[in-house]
């Protein structure tokens, strides 16, 4: 394997005979290419799974007011149900052990002015512990805290990309934006990983938004983050509790879907990576075929070129080459000329990858690409099927009779 | 140098067999130039084969420079060529792709000797036969008389005890192929124990010694004045 001599022996064949070496290696290059272009966008698929659910924390709970579709405890059916602030207060009040952070959530759209400039927005009127389960991240100012909330504080918390739109280059810290006619003093810009969409959001404090508009204590939506020590089996006792808590609450039969909806990031993180795995791993499978094919090309190829070179081995052979050298020659070509062109089928795949980008966002594909570690495995598979595709052809070779080879025709 | 007793060798082609050598005794000293003769079909090159170890003889016995060859694995055989044997061959069988001094040094390639020393030993042998200035060159270069003056440069890099050439001639015009005669009779001058295969009975006059094959049989073997190749080139 490392005799110098060998080697020099091997590359002199395949630099003489460039064509029939590049007909072996288009089958490999052609069959790494595809494994590792598909295997790219396998990674990239997962990476968009990824991308949508890191925005937020994942130990979140979503809980939503429904609809009442079974009549209980002298309740009509279709009864519209209604999240106030004494839901949250009694989920803490029951299950704070349990609980890290809590929010209310309000949503409303509203026109935004500055000077000149307005566009339309969506406020999230929110409790301090929302900038956690949002995972917001404040670029400026401050976020909403405790003092707001007590003093139904008239003050926002803009988006990145609400400060570029309506306020330029100017610092929106500080300065008073109108929102539906109302004016509030902006006290903090913040970006989101979620991107623009996030970006362009509006935060308040909930008893702001409460006092203006109806004065109620009505709540739209209860977000939040359980004890990771929990694991996935507690996470999903503390949701049935909590469901079971509000829908006694709220009159709502405990058999009831629709009354009160909980979500969780946990289960469809999971069930979307499965699909993302499931995915990857058909086109792994797909992506292997071609590799086999290429092997099994590529071994076609050398037998064919061992056959062509029956009279040339005999030679060798006549002159004192041993069948187990013959073997080793056969072989280490093959080898070589699998991870020569194989590595090239990796590079092209590399390149092919990484100038596709963020062109095949629409299609679910983020960042497409193959590890540094799969890399090495490839090379791993190189070495293996260059061994699987020199076995026969360097049988073949071995089995040469010098007589025969050399009969004078 | 080489004695053979007895020796039989039958081909098989399907259901009839084909007795091709029909009890061969010979003995070769050492420094003998021999050629065999004979009609087509009559084993001259079955002979050869076998004594060099490219084929089996199925009876018999073989002894070469004082080594039983029997049952020889590949491997042996292999060994024993490259260490005892210099083939020469009626088409010469040059790797195409080398040139001269690669293809003369390819014998000590499989000798595992270093890159450097095959490369001295193989332009001593080239210029021996006059071809150092054709180191180069592939044989498709080379016209049928340097092809296989390269040839003989091939059989006496590894130093063999025994050259064997199977109508070394027979490929080539008369003029040329008295030139390769003229080389090999020197080469034998010098000690060199050298086996020819041969039908043109001037070429076996060069020799000193003639075996004639008839029916897998030797008919006669006899001693000749050898005519000597150089008043001819
Ligand atoms: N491998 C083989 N299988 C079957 N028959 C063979 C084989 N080799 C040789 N023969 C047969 O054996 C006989 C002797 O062949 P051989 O080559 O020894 O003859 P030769 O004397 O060298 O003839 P030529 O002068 O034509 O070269 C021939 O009839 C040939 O057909
Ligand atoms: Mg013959």
């Amino acid at each position: 394997m490392f005799d110098l001599d060998r080697w020099r022996e091997i590359f002199q064949t395949i630099n003489k005979n460039k064509l029939r070496t590049l007909l072996a290696g288009f089958t490999v290059t052609l069959g790494i290419l595809i494994f590792t272009v598909l295997f790219g966008m396998g990674n990239g698929l997962k990476n968009t799974f990824y991308k949508f659910f890191q925005d937020d924390a994942q130990n979140t709970l979503f809980i939503y007011p429904g609809f009442a579709t079974k009549p209980f405890k002298g309740f009509k059916e279709n009864r519209r149900i209604e999240f106030e602030n004494e839901d949250l207060e009694l989920i803490k009040e029951k299950f704070g052990d349990r609980i890290e952070y809590t929010t209310a959530r309000i949503y409303k759209g509203v026109t935004a002015k500055y000077k000149g400039e307005y566009g339309s927005y969506s406020v999230r009127a929110v409790h301090p512990d929302h900038q956690y389960l949002e995972k917001t991240i404040i670029d400026k100012g401050r976020y909403i805290n405790e003092y707001d909330i007590k003093n139904d504080a008239r003050i926002a918390v803009i988006g990145r990309l609400v400060e570029k739109d309506l306020f330029g280059n100017e610092n929106a810290i500080g300065k008073f934006i109108s929102l539906n006619k109302i004016i509030y003093r902006v006290v903090g810009v913040f970006s989101d990983a979620g991107g623009d969409r996030e970006e362009r959001n509006i935060y308040m404090p909930v008893s702001t938004i409460q006092l203006i508009y109806k004065n109620t204590e009505v709540i739209d939506q209860i977000n939040l983050s359980y004890n990771m020590e929990l694991g996935a089996a507690g996470a999903m006792r503390l949701s049935n509790d909590i469901e079971k808590l509000l829908k006694n609450k709220h009159n709502i039969a405990p058999s009831d879907q629709n009354g009160i909806y909980i979500g969780s990031v946990i289960e469809d993180l999971q069930q979307n990576l499965a699909i993302a795995n499931v995915l990857q791993i058909i086109v792994t499978v797909i992506g292997i075929g071609t590799l086999l094919a290429g092997v099994i090309g590529i071994s076609n190829i050398m037998v064919y070129i061992v056959k062509e070179r029956t009279k040339e081995l005999g030679i060798r052979k006549a002159l004192g080459a041993t069948p187990g050298s013959v073997i080793g020659m056969i072989l280490q070509e093959t080898l070589i000329i699998t991870m020569l062109f194989g590595y090239l089928g990796i590079f092209l795949g590399n390149y092919i990858l990484n100038s596709m980008g963020t062109k095949l966002e629409d299609w679910f594909i983020t960042n497409p690409n193959v590890s540094q570690s799969t890399i090495i495995w490839a090379t791993v598979i190189l070495i293996f099927s260059g061994l699987i595709a020199g076995y026969i052809p360097a049988r073949r070779a071995a089995k040469v009779q010098p007589i025969v080879a050399l009969r004078d025709e | 140098m080489i004695q053979i007793n007895e020796l039989h060798k039958s081909y098989r082609m399907g259901s009839n067999e084909l007795h091709v050598l029909k009890g061969i005794d010979l003995d070769i000293k050492e420094g003998e130039f021999v050629s065999i003769m004979g009609s087509s079909g009559s084993g001259k090159s079955t002979l050869l084969n076998i004594i060099g170890m490219l084929d089996l003889a199925d009876k018999g016995s073989y002894v070469l420079d004082g080594v039983p060859i029997k049952n020889l694995s590949e491997k042996k055989a292999a060994l024993y060529r490259n260490k005892f044997l210099g083939f020469i061959f009626q088409s010469f069988n040059l790797i195409n792709y080398k040139n001269a001094a690669e293809n003369v040094a390819l014998p000590l390639y499989y000798q595992g000797i270093s890159r450097k020393i095959r490369k001295e030993k193989s332009l001593y042998y080239l210029e021996k036969v006059g071809l150092a200035d054709w180191a180069h060159h592939l044989p498709s270069e080379l016209s049928g008389g340097q092809k296989q003056r390269v040839a003989i440069a091939r059989a006496l890099a590894s130093e063999p005890k025994v050259l064997l050439a199977d109508e070394p001639t027979g490929a080539l015009d008369t003029t040329t192929s008295y030139e390769v005669m003229d080389f090999l009779q020197s080469i034998n001058d010098e000690g060199k124990t050298i086996l020819v295969v041969t039908h043109e009975p001037d070429i076996a006059d060069m020799t000193k010694r003639i075996v004639m094959l008839k029916d897998g049989k030797i008919l006669e073997d006899k001693k000749v004045e050898q005519v000597r190749a150089s008043q001819y080139v």
